[in-house]
């Protein structure tokens, strides 16, 4: 552990309405912790419409604005124009959507909105499904996941959206990975997203107990063997081009299996079918390396 | 309209233009706008929705998104959408309901006309800035828009008809104050020539302006017939208009839009109101000038004769179509 404290500040309740282990809510409780209280808060249609709590409630103690499920950037944009010219430029306006409304729904305003280079911070809590309304496939369901649309017997064929190759092509100043499980890291990561001016992008994987069918006492440790098998590098990119590992590029991976293994979505894979996504892990992974390789 | 809502949630005022698709585009986003409460203001050029590709003009797109909470102005000259357009902003935000423009394409859009500019002191005057009651605000945080069970949804939707219901009065109210600032005024409704008018031709749009020049004609005629133009088509002027029509003996609704399976939209509003009203004259409904096709003074004559010559009102007349 490097050396690292919370922020003590707490800008999200404890009577949210997440799920028990959602690594949606803890990443929101980590996100505000780094941000502040100068945070305006949009959310579109995704999971943390509910976890925010119905009217009058709300879990945050920043203002929230609810949005159509595609409109998260460009609702975000616009509350950043208002800002700006009421002269108010030190509110981060956090634009937090689930992986529907970033990899699928939103895409084009979220791309509109990059290639603008709004001054926004995006961050995409990714559960690798639409979990909300019952666990149906997205673009950011894994390779051979079980959901309810992509039942066991016919799971997802198509590999994972590479969403921050998509958001990296777009010369943003900065787009980062994070998870819950390295709480520093992903502090300091929106910490410097709130820094750089432009459109910021962070991906966190967030782990979905009812969705990934795992008790809710493993989100943490399913967020780290994410990082320690590869299914999800720590990394930052930097203007599109700088690339930057946050993990040391030697260090033997675990094999996949221990990680799909404590998930009941993968629970009927063959071992061939294990060897297929390890194969993929590592093009994947071998294609990072040869972008920090070539950016350093 | 999402930039929008977000900038107007944030207390900004907000201005936007689009069209037929765009429109279109937007509609769930014209919902949310309404819902929010947030008084945006924008111009819709009114075009024909496609396929096939059109760009010229009927009211098929402003009038689909009839139900969204938007008010609506069909406006008749380019001196009337820059009017409307101040005149708008007024009543938005003091109803808190947003505000849509309607101009026809080519014929307004994509022409040049001579209009007055309003002085900016005056309109400083007329339209103090924009101060929401609740914006986002990091020193007073708030929630935006969270979901609403039952118990307190319905409500909501109460209040919102309301507002449309006190946009009434506020439309009436901002017309006369800016013809005392301004000097031109325009109505929720305008009859012309309509006070002994046995037939009265109802229009909204640009096709007001061609229907004026025939009315004249057949006044010098001698021929009672009038108009009635619908200026503000939300809120709905029920009243104004079942006292506007209650005298005569026929109507002629002309719509530039079609309800598939029912017929043009201004016809069905307008015997809508006119029902549970003891005063309620016959109404033909003309379709015409769909996807921009001319509706000339010699087709608003046609209208008149048709209706003059028959008996039984009918609901849906298709005009000059080639069958």
């Amino acid at each position: 552990m490097r050396n690292f404290t919370l922020p003590s500040e707490e800008l999200m309740g404890s009577g949210h309405l997440g799920c028990q282990g959602c690594g949606a809510a803890l990443a929101m409780r980590y996100a505000l912790k780094a941000l502040g209280d100068r945070t305006i808060v949009v959310i579109p249609a995704c999971c943390w419409t509910i976890i925010a709590g119905p009217f009058p409630y709300t879990s945050l103690k920043v203002p929230v604005l609810h949005t159509a499920f595609e409109t998260a950037a460009v609702a975000a944009s616009g509350v950043r124009a208002a800002l700006d010219i009421q002269g108010d430029t030190e509110t981060t306006v956090l634009a937090w959507a689930g992986d529907g409304g970033t990899f699928d729904i939103g895409l084009q305003s979220l791309s509109g909105a990059a290639e603008r280079n709004e001054n926004i911070l995006y961050i995409c809590y990714d559960n690798e499904a639409y979990m909300n309304t019952g666990i149906q496939r997205s673009g950011a369901t894994p390779y051979l996941a079980w959901t309810t649309t992509t039942p066991e017997k016919a799971p997802k064929t198509e590999p994972k959206k590479d969403i921050m190759a998509i958001m990296v092509a777009h010369g943003i100043p900065y787009a980062a990975t994070a998870t819950v499980a390295y709480p520093d890291d992903f502090i300091r990561k929106v910490q410097k997203a709130k820094s750089i001016y432009g459109t910021k992008f962070l991906h966190v994987l967030a782990p979905c107990p009812p969705g990934w069918k795992a008790p809710s006492e493993w989100t943490i440790k399913l967020s780290r063997l994410a990082v320690q098998t590869r299914v999800f590098p720590l990394y930052e990119v930097e203007h599109g081009e700088r690339y930057i590992l946050n993990e040391p590029k030697e260090a033997q991976a675990l094999p996949v299996s221990e990680y799909l293994k404590l998930q009941g979505r993968f629970s009927h894979l063959s071992e061939k079918d294990v060897g297929a996504i390890q194969e993929l892990i590592e093009k994947r992974w071998q294609k990072l390396l040869r972008m920090v390789r070539e950016s350093s | 309209m999402a930039a929008l809502i977000g900038a107007a949630s944030a207390g900004a005022r907000t201005f936007t233009a689009t069209s037929a698709h765009g429109l279109a585009l937007m509609h769930e986003m014209l919902h949310w706008a309404a819902g929010a409460r947030l008084p945006i203001v924008m111009a819709n050029v009114n075009r024909a929705m496609g396929p096939p590709w059109s760009v010229w003009t009927d009211q098929n797109d402003s009038l689909s998104q009839r139900d969204t909470g938007w008010m609506q102005v069909y406006c008749e000259s380019n001196q009337e959408v820059l009017d409307s357009v101040i005149q708008a902003y007024r009543v938005a935000e003091r109803v808190f309901m947003p505000a849509m423009l309607v101009l026809d394409a080519f014929v307004l859009s994509h022409t040049a006309e001579q209009i007055e500019i309003p002085d900016q002191s005056l309109v400083d005057e007329y339209l103090p800035p924009y101060r929401p009651i609740y914006k986002l605000d990091p020193n007073d945080p708030r929630s935006f828009g969270a979901l609403a069970p039952p118990d307190v949804y319905m409500e909501l939707r109460y209040k919102m008809h309301q507002a449309m219901e006190d946009a009434l009065d506020e439309w009436a109210r901002a017309d006369e104050e800016f013809s005392e600032l301004f000097g031109r005024r325009y109505g929720l409704i305008e009859p012309y020539r309509a006070d002994d008018a046995k037939i009265l031709l109802v229009t909204s749009g640009t096709v007001t302006s061609t229907a004026r020049e025939v009315i004249d004609e057949l006044r010098a005629e001698g021929r009672r017939v009038g108009l009635l133009k619908i200026r503000v088509f939300r809120p709905f002027p029920a009243q104004l208009v079942r006292e506007a029509l209650r005298n005569a003996e026929k109507v002629a609704v002309i719509d530039r839009n079609i309800s598939f399976g029912m017929g043009g939209i201004f016809a069905q509003e307008i015997k809508s109101a006119l029902y549970n009203s003891p005063e309620r004259p016959p109404i033909f409904g003309f379709v015409a000038g769909l996807g921009g096709r001319d509706i000339t003074p010699k087709v608003i004559r046609e209208i008149i004769d048709y209706t003059e010559s028959h008996d039984e009102p009918e609901d849906l007349i298709w005009v000059g179509v080639k069958r």
